[in-house]
């Protein structure tokens, strides 16, 4: 397979200028925007839904 | 090149002292390095202690041998998996961060005393964990579930830990944006350091998860709050205690592309599509730690089947990119270096007598074939009743932690040493066999609990034979021979580990030193080895050898996939 033009311009030394830059490499240049997306997404789906699930079990008496 | 240059940084007038590393021509930042060394080093000592406790758990669970009476087994367990999977990873994934960031990116490190204060607290929760796991009253295990309750001291240690490691991640954060303002590079990072990132944003996670748990959990053993429920326990310590270990997974992925770009001087075939399987890791990774409360009947089948079944595939799927992509791009850097007959000539050709290549290597095909392939099957929430709670489950994580995260930890080490200590390697005949002894036992480990478990042997109890028990169980003979062939397997993981250390010990004070005009390395780096600080792409897929050996790794993962749920039909009871 031949080079395509996007990785040839994954080989360029050259940092793109900013207005150049494709948008979704301007979000993983960015380690905080991560950082954020990281947290949550394990802290909404694992941990907020599991202690809610556990904290709706009625409790016995 | 080698002596130190004194320059002033930025308009703060503070002056960092650098030198410009002979080898890979990056420059080095005396606090940095004196920060990897401590962590390094740190590293290396708990898992020489963790790694005893580890044999000493493995003599005793071969029933021919049985070594320790119950008391102290468990003792012991709980401080093997404290030294381990906590102390010996997470002090070289500090290295790691600190090397990722100032020494890749060539910057200095941001704030140093308060990376030394860090590491101060991890020193000293480490040794006060074992000094309250050995004192005897904190014999909980790793997961040290409620109602089991250990000393205070116990949590507080665990606490401090997570507080010198969440300094340590905040102060790599601190570094990136460092080095971004201080112009030390251009563009993206390089691929291996986003993929420190990844794992230092996992880290995050990991340590916030631990701190939501350990404090009232340390709370509840100063007798300040009555009780913690168990399954809410279960869910927020598995958001620390499975993490952990996905830091592992980012950081020892980082670790092959880093190895790979050194020693056969390999670019990532595309920095898209790796960059791509890391933003996977940073979205659905952390979540696999439900697979753990599989069996939980507290939590709905929406929960977990989201969780794992769902959510974790993307994560999986993303691991098997990187099994592509870092032997393909070992094939394409091997290709471009000449070795071009056949299939396998670029395999056959590759540095085999360098420890840091062939632990890599090892590291990366058990981790895919034993760890990986396993790890889907007890994230599965319908096999994963086959095995849950067998000993089938340490035979997972002995497939990913010591055999992929330790061997490429280990691994790394080989260059860290010559590059950060300045020391080269002693005894190199000796140490180009020690990733194969250590490759060979924690394979080993791995396939022969795998294979107990699947016969039924409990993850933890101390005597398989159950005597005394008042409901007798007769395992059947091959879950025996396993456990002893497990024990055999500890034997030369044991081997290998002290070899190990006495390799890198003995070689950061009596090694040649490397800071001397003329020093050559006697496992020398690639002539292409500063792609590792570069961001660029191969761009080629012209890899028949790389898709032969994807190839075998698919049908493999689909037959044993399969056999798991024929095995699941045969034991379903309803017709």
């Amino acid at each position: 397979m031949g080079k395509t033009d996007n990785d040839a311009q994954d080989n360029s030394d050259e940092p793109l200028a900013p207005a150049d830059t494709p948008a979704m490499q301007r979000i993983l240049d960015n380690p905080f925007l991560l950082l954020f997306i990281g947290v949550t997404m394990p802290t909404v789906l694992y941990l907020l839904w599991g202690v809610m699930e556990v904290a709706s079990i009625p409790v016995a008496y | 090149m080698t002596a130190i240059e004194i320059g002033h940084i930025g308009t703060s007038g503070a002056q960092y002292q650098y030198r410009t590393c002979k080898f890979t021509g990056r420059r080095v930042e005396r606090s940095a390095e004196l920060l990897i060394r401590a962590n390094a080093v740190a590293a290396v000592v708990f898992l020489a202690v963790g790694g005893l406790f580890g044999l000493l758990v493995a003599l005793t669970r071969w029933p021919a041998v049985q070594l320790l009476p119950a008391d102290w087994f468990y003792l012991v367990l709980t401080g093997h998996g404290a030294n381990v999977l906590l102390f010996w990873i997470i002090f070289f994934e500090i290295a790691l961060l600190y090397f990722a960031s100032a020494v890749i990116l060539g910057s200095r490190i941001a704030t140093p005393k308060f990376a030394w204060l860090g590491f101060l607290l991890m020193i000293v929760g480490a040794v006060m964990a074992n000094y309250a796991v050995l004192k005897g009253d904190s014999t909980v295990m790793f997961t040290s579930y409620p109602p089991m309750l250990a000393e205070h001291w116990f949590y507080l240690s665990l606490i401090l830990f997570a507080v010198g490691a969440l300094i340590g991640v905040i102060v790599f954060f601190a570094t990136l944006v460092v080095a971004k303002a201080e112009n030390t590079y251009n563009g993206s990072v390089p691929l291996v350091t986003f993929g420190a990132i990844t794992a230092a944003i996992i880290a995050v996670f990991t340590l916030a998860s631990g701190a939501i748990i350990l404090v009232p959990t340390w709370l509840w053993s100063l007798g300040l709050i009555s009780g913690i429920d168990t399954l809410m326990y279960k869910i927020v310590w598995w958001g620390m205690g499975h993490s952990s270990q996905q830091i592992n997974v980012a950081a020892h992925i980082s670790i092959w592309y880093a190895i790979a770009a050194m020693t056969v001087g390999a670019k990532p075939l595309s920095e898209k599509v790796s960059r791509f399987a890391f933003l996977m890791y940073i979205l659905f990774l952390q979540l696999a730690s439900a697979h753990h409360l599989l069996a939980e009947p507290g939590l709905s089948s929406a929960w977990k089947i989201v969780n794992t079944s769902y959510m974790m595939y993307l994560a999986v799927m993303a691991s098997m990119i990187h099994g592509l992509t870092v032997p393909g791009a070992v094939e394409a850097a091997q290709r471009r270096n000449g070795y071009t007959r056949g299939w396998f000539e670029w395999l056959t050709k590759a540095p085999w007598g360098n420890p840091a290549f062939s632990g890599m290597f090892m590291s990366l095909v058990m981790f895919g074939f034993i760890g990986g392939i396993t790890g889907v099957i007890l994230g599965t929430e319908q096999l994963n009743v086959l095995m849950h709670n067998t000993i089938y489950v340490p035979g997972h994580f002995h497939g990913t932690v010591v055999a992929g995260t330790t061997l490429a930890f280990m691994a790394m080490t080989y260059i860290v040493v010559p590059l950060i200590f300045q020391r080269d390697i002693i005894l190199p005949g000796l140490a180009k066999w020690q990733p194969y002894i250590f490759g060979l036992g924690a394979g080993g480990i791995s396939l022969f609990m795998m294979g107990a478990g699947t016969l039924g042997v409990p993850r933890r109890h101390w005597d398989i034979a159950m005597t005394d028990a008042a409901n007798a169980y007769e395992f059947s003979p091959a879950a025996y021979l396993m456990m002893g062939l497990n024990g055999i397997s500890a034997i030369f993981a044991a081997t290998g580990g002290l070899l190990f250390v006495l390799l890198i010990v003995g070689s950061v004070l009596f090694g040649r030193r490397l800071d001397v005009p003329g020093a050559k390395l006697n496992f020398p780096l690639h002539d292409d080895s500063k792609v590792v600080s570069q961001y660029g792409s191969e761009a080629t897929f012209k890899l028949p050898g790389t898709v032969t050996l994807v190839t075998i790794f698919f049908l493999t993962f689909i037959l044993y996939y399969f056999v798991n749920w024929k095995y699941l039909s045969e034991i379903w009871q309803f017709n």
